[in-house]
């Protein structure tokens, strides 16, 4: 390569390095996958139970349960209720959780249970149809004081919010005039509200919301006004006229018409119970992914014998990256290129000093076979065949003896991979025939420093996982390697070796 | 633990693994040439054409049943050498010095019948010495006397000189001894001297083994510093021919001195090592970049040996 193609060959590494950061930090927004391990969330479950008396005729309960809730997002969805059969229903605008059996006899429970997690970006969709409002009709003198309390709203607002406040302000018992205590009885408060807002010609419903708190019991819901200002349902607490959904607010009910109509059973009743909970980041992002659009980036959707499989070939850059670090930058002798980052993965799986003495006995008693086979002048693919038959030999064997011997490390030794324990073995007996017993070790214990170094990197919880919940890091690992490819300054062991240079400085 | 620095290495000039291979190997030589030196019978046909001169070639055994020419062709001969093509580092090769009746002396005096080097051809023709156990042809050459001039200093084996060509001019030069510690070999990481040689004069600059200075050498006990090469810019004009018939742009060119022939080709080397570097205590960097530099190339191979020895005496 001349120097004038290095530019873009740099540019095209930084972008690579570039992508890989970037989408990596836009999934870490975007899907909440944490950048570290152990990082909590906290999460509401609230439980609605349902207690009614069954009166020995089929039952069908039916509750509805929250659909986008302003603020929060549903994680998990459950129902608890034996002998019942159970199902949601998506239905008109409305979901509800559907219980039925085909007889019951007296005091029933059911139980809901969701999982919310707060989400302050959770907004429900733009309605596809208006809202229509609804004309009512009152009786006079009723109409008249209506009207008067409508025209006087009106002349105080220009907009339906505002003009939703001012009512609610003029309805409120320190500002009642004679018209509104004509009108109020304190149980009708809040479907007259909604009654005359309809009047005024601006949609409007009730929507039930649970404050949640922590460890509370035998809750009830609160209603809460809801105003359609013609782009979407804003909410506004009835009393206060405080417009917006507070931050510990679930609305549980918008706009459906019922929140628990039971057939076949009476008594029925619905209260609620919650529990902060924390559960893992990357859970949550993991059972969030399904529902992200972000989600097919992901290995979460893969079957889990697949991710297990990705998890471990995952790491596999690592410890390329590392021996290419050692080779290039320190100057590292090994035996066979990628031979360590072989040897380091099976120390992951049999973890290191098991994984050492397994693998040090294997290739010692191989190497005093490999001894008697060059005796023989047999050809390459014939010696190497003949050694690898042996190293199943000797691994066999020590499995056996050590699982006699009550030692479980004996058994560890079925992970190296056979074939490249043939191949280091044959490369260390040529090796010892042609350069010597020194440079066996040299290359040998330079292996295996290199081997464990990648079994550490590759250890590490964080390497885990990052690689595999990040996969595109491994772009940034790739660019790493091949800038490496193009360093030409010296290794660090090239600093010893050329020392004797020092007296014709 | 004696550590020099990288600014040190880098006043020196000194080549380093990473950028040999980057900045000059990659760079310089063609893929496609590498079978020409790898091969050591297609290097001898080759720079045949460009005149330069290797051990005479005996005979080629291609296939098995060419063996047993072998025997009626070694019948007249008192000396000659066995070598895979494909061989490198040395392996396989077997240096006959002498008869005794129908036995054959080895270089290091131990006697074998003809049955035993039949079943060496057998072997280098199975592929057992060539790089990745390919099969090999085997090549009969006849044995190369060293001139007693350079053969005195070196314990067993022939001395070679080894010179890094670099787009066709001379640039480092050196010899290499063989000693009992390298067991006959003239590798220099097996424990053979590498004295260093001055371009302009081939005379020795200074020695080295297992890279540490030396003035004697550790068998004969010979001083290492009035060596004289004789027929020096004979020697680099071949080597710079080396250029035209390879098309490698930087090489390492082995060649040892006969008493009756001269000098003579060995083999050609695609990824010279860099020890050279410290035999002749200089770095390869300055001269590779005078070369560079070079506004106009020489085009013959004697003008770019002239200029390698006006140049690089100095450097």
């Amino acid at each position: 390569m001349t120097a004038r193609s290095r530019l873009p060959f740099y540019v095209a590494v930084c972008l690579l390095i570039a992508a890989g950061i970037s989408l990596a930090v836009w999934r870490h927004i975007e899907l909440g996958i944490p950048w570290l391990t152990g990082e909590q969330r906290p999460v509401w479950m609230v439980e609605a139970r349902i207690d009614f008396d069954a009166s020995n005729s089929p039952v069908l309960a039916s509750l509805n349960i929250p659909q986008q809730p302003p603020g929060f997002q549903i994680l998990t969805e459950q129902a608890a209720s034996p002998g019942y059969g159970f199902s949601i229903i998506n239905s008109a605008g409305s979901r509800r959780a559907e219980w039925s059996k085909r007889e019951a006899s007296g005091p029933q429970t059911l139980y809901f249970k969701a999982q919310f997690v707060p989400n302050p970006t959770a907004q429900p969709d733009i309605p596809t149809r208006e809202p229509t409002t609804r004309r009512v009709f009152w009786e006079e003198p009723e109409a008249t004081a209506v009207q008067e309390i409508l025209d006087q709203a009106k002349a105080r607002s220009s907009t339906p919010e505002s003009m939703t406040r001012e009512l609610i302000r003029l309805m409120q018992p320190d500002t009642r005039t004679q018209n509104t205590t004509l009108l109020i009885a304190e149980e009708n408060y809040l479907d007259l509200l909604i009654d005359m807002l309809n009047h005024a010609g601006i949609a409007a419903r009730i929507a039930d919301g649970l404050r949640l708190e922590d460890a509370r019991r035998r809750q009830q819901l609160m209603p809460y006004l809801q105003i359609y200002n013609g782009r979407q349902w804003l909410t506004f607490n009835p009393k206060t006229a405080e417009q917006g959904v507070p931050e510990n607010l679930l609305l549980w009910r918008q706009g459906s018409a019922s929140l628990l109509d039971v057939v076949g059973g009476e008594n029925s009743e619905v209260s609620f119970s919650m529990l902060r909970q924390t559960v893992p980041a990357l859970q949550l992002a993991t059972m969030q992914s399904a529902s992200n659009g972000l989600g097919f980036l992901s290995f979460y959707e893969l079957p889990i014998e697949e991710q297990s499989m990705f998890r471990m070939l995952l790491l596999l850059p690592l410890g390329a990256l590392m021996v290419a670090f050692m080779r290039i930058v320190i100057g590292i002798r090994t035996s066979g290129t990628f031979m360590p980052v072989l040897i380091a993965v099976a120390f992951v799986q049999t973890t290191l000093i098991p994984g050492l003495i397994a693998f040090l006995s294997v290739v010692a008693i191989g190497l005093s076979m490999r001894g008697y086979l060059s005796s023989l002048n047999l050809l390459l693919v014939s010696r190497i065949s003949a050694l690898i038959i042996l190293v199943i030999f000797i691994t066999a064997g020590l499995s056996i003896i050590g699982y006699q011997m009550g030692f479980n490390t004996g058994m560890t030794v079925t992970f190296f991979p056979m074939v490249i324990i043939a191949w280091t073995i044959e490369r260390m007996s040529i090796l010892w025939e042609e350069e010597g017993a020194r440079e066996v070790v040299v290359q040998g214990t330079g292996s295996l420093f290199v081997a464990i170094c990648a079994y550490l990197l590759m250890s590490a919880p964080l390497a885990g996982h990052l690689t595999f919940n990040f996969p595109e890091l491994h772009l940034v690992i790739l660019g790493l390697i091949l800038l490496m490819g193009q360093y030409t300054g010296y290794k660090l062991s090239e600093l010893k070796r050329f020392t004797p240079m020092k007296v014709y400085d | 633990m004696d550590w020099i620095s990288p600014r040190a290495l880098k006043r020196l000039g000194m080549l380093n693994m990473n950028r040999r291979n980057v900045d000059y190997i990659a760079r310089y030589n063609e893929r496609s040439s590498y079978p020409l030196v790898d091969n050591k019978l297609k290097t001898k046909l080759v720079v045949a054409e460009y005149g330069v001169k290797t051990p005479k070639l005996l005979q080629v055994v291609r296939q098995q049943h060419e063996i047993s020419h072998f025997r009626e062709m070694a019948e007249g001969l008192a000396g000659f050498a066995i070598k895979p093509a494909k061989g490198s580092g040395g392996k396989g090769i077997t240096v006959i010095t002498g008869r005794d009746g129908d036995e054959y002396i080895k270089a290091s005096g131990s006697r074998v019948d003809s049955p035993f080097l039949e079943r060496h051809l057998t072997n280098i023709l199975a592929g057992l010495y060539s790089l990745a156990g390919t099969p090999d042809v085997a090549i009969v050459e006849s044995l190369v006397e060293s001139a007693p001039s350079l053969a005195r200093y070196s314990h067993q084996g022939v001395p070679d000189i080894r010179i890094i060509v670099f787009q066709g001019y001379p640039v480092m030069a050196m010899l290499r001894l063989a000693t009992t510690a390298s067991d006959g070999k003239a590798n220099l990481h097996q424990g053979a001297v590498g004295v260093g040689l001055d371009i302009g004069t081939g005379r020795s600059l200074n020695a080295v083994q297992f890279n540490r200075p030396i003035t004697l050498h550790p068998d004969t006990g010979l001083a290492l510093e009035n060596i004289n090469i004789e027929a020096w810019d004979e020697m680099l004009e071949m080597a710079a021919r080396c250029y035209e018939a390879t098309g490698l742009g930087y090489m390492g060119v082995d060649l040892v001195v006969d008493a009756n022939e001269g000098p003579l080709l060995l083999e050609l080397n695609a990824r010279p090592g860099l020890a050279i570097q410290m035999a002749n205590g200089r770095g390869l960097l300055p001269r590779l970049r005078a070369i560079e530099s070079l506004k106009r190339p020489h085009f013959t191979p004697s003008e770019r040996a002239n200029h390698a020895m006006e140049v690089f005496a100095s450097i």
